[in-house]
């Protein structure tokens, strides 16, 4: 027994680390598992408003280019505004979706406090938070392009899982009229600008310069978004799937403000499928 | 006493400061990044208990953690470097030195010392930093060159920040 006292308080350094570090493997493991909303991210109270106050300083250099991003999302909105005027007589005889209607989505504005777009899991801090009606999973998008999905929630702030993220996914459509489908990916990419869409039916025609588009299957984001365009289609998998390369029309490392997508039918869509659990289990 | 922890508590936030507010803007796509904090560990007191050390560490890790949003990363890197610590000065400090409460600094410990200690530490840390990140053995090579592009990053940095500090005291290894 002594000796084995001994022995434990001569070899305690290494006693400890092996306790410490598997403590911390825990939480990293955790953590990438299953997601659960935790405490030591930046999304609490200190970490996001240190970050509101580096940024409050940090934005004034970027006054420049939000102001150009306003101003040509203005000039998108009134000419679609226009077009919407001049067609009136028409969309009276177009048979309307109930799940297409446009008040189905709500977008709450966000600006971004803390981004990274150098590390191997990126996320963004903005200062909208649960007391503004943001939840876990909304999607986030920009003027030009999808962001990510919200990924915590504190009364003030929320993160945001960037699509510069290995395990960020998003169904996208090739243009908005075919039926053709696929995944979008940040893959193997180590650049801001570009990802990557996976699992394309063979069959599918591309050609460089196609726009992509997301399909609206998901509730986080609504159909129509424009994600980006094919620069490379020739990334050969051998199955009978293909993938290309694509470059996004979200400027990630001059995020200012975004928008997150709040789905009003979500909560139905949520119940009826807590249906389903039930009846599982 | 109150001095020593009162400098440490000083350290630790401009370390951080510096670390969350700057350097995480700055770095060549994660595979040049510096992590110069690594000194808040690094400088802790010789006499310090493990016990402290390893809470200390641990704690560390994990405020960069919260900043970085990278849960458990930067704290099991910091662990493994407190295990470093400990074991660089059990066999290279000796043992009347090691009760006492100096700062293992460059000017208390000598160029020699310090800068073997600090490119050691750096390389430990960022080898698990890399490592358990990337939490897998795929792409070893791009690890690799991750960590050694890293490591000069923080080396420059640590080098810089001493130099800035750098007030030379009694010598306790020459």
């Amino acid at each position: 027994m002594k000796n084995l006292w001994l022995f434990l308080v001569r070899y305690n350094s290494v006693f400890w680390f092996i306790l410490f570090f598997v403590l911390s493997l825990a939480l990293v493991v955790n953590n990438n598992n299953f997601q659960r909303s935790s405490f030591v991210n930046s999304s609490n109270v200190v970490v996001g408003s240190f970050y509101g106050k580096v940024n409050s300083w940090k934005e004034y250099m970027h006054l420049a280019d939000a102001n150009k991003e306003l101003l040509d999302e203005n000039a998108l909105l009134r000419h679609q505004l226009q077009s919407f005027i001049s067609n009136d007589s028409i969309t009276e005889v177009l048979e309307t979706d109930s799940l297409d209607d446009p008040s189905r989505y709500g977008f709450i504005v966000a600006s971004v406090v803390n981004n990274s777009v150098n590390q191997k899991n990126n996320y963004i801090t903005v200062n909208k938070g649960s007391l503004d009606g943001i939840q876990k999973d909304m999607g986030v998008i920009t003027s030009n392009g999808v962001v990510g999905s919200v990924l915590n929630v504190s009364p003030h702030f929320s993160t945001i899982k960037s699509l510069l993220h290995p395990t960020t996914k998003i169904s996208v459509s090739i243009d908005s009229t075919t039926s053709a489908f696929g995944s979008l990916v940040w893959g193997e990419n180590t650049e801001s600008r570009f990802a990557m869409v996976r699992d394309i039916p063979n069959h599918v025609k591309l050609y460089v310069g196609q726009p992509i588009y997301t399909s609206g299957f998901s509730t986080k984001f609504p159909k129509g978004v424009k994600v980006g365009y094919i620069v490379q289609t020739d990334i050969v998998t051998g199955g009978s799937f293909k993938d290309v390369r694509i470059l996004l029309t979200t400027k990630f490392e001059k995020l200012t403000h975004v928008y997150i997508v709040k789905d009003k039918l979500a909560k139905e869509k949520i119940e009826l499928e807590t249906l389903n659990e039930e009846n599982n289990g | 006493m109150a001095k020593i922890v009162i400098f440490n508590i000083i350290r630790f936030l401009a370390l951080i400061l510096l670390q969350v507010a700057v350097l995480k803007n700055i770095g060549y796509y994660n595979i040049a990044v510096a992590f110069p904090y690594i000194l808040i560990v690094l400088l802790l007191p010789v006499g310090t208990p493990n016990i402290v050390l390893y809470i200390l560490a641990f704690l560390t890790g994990l405020s960069i953690d919260a900043f970085y949003d990278s849960i458990g990363i930067h704290t099991a890197a910091c662990v493994a470097l407190a295990f470093f610590r400990i074991f660089f000065h059990k066999i290279t400090i000796e043992l009347d030195e090691q009760e006492s409460f100096n700062t293992p600094s460059w000017g208390n410990m000598g160029f020699k010392w310090f800068s073997t200690y600090i490119l050691l530490g750096t390389l430990v840390h960022h080898f698990f930093l890399f490592l358990v990140e990337t939490f897998s053995l795929q792409n070893f090579i791009q690890t690799l060159i991750s960590i050694v592009l890293s490591c000069l990053c923080t080396l420059v940095i640590i080098f810089v920040i001493s130099l800035l500090t750098y007030h030379k005291k009694s010598r306790i290894i020459n």
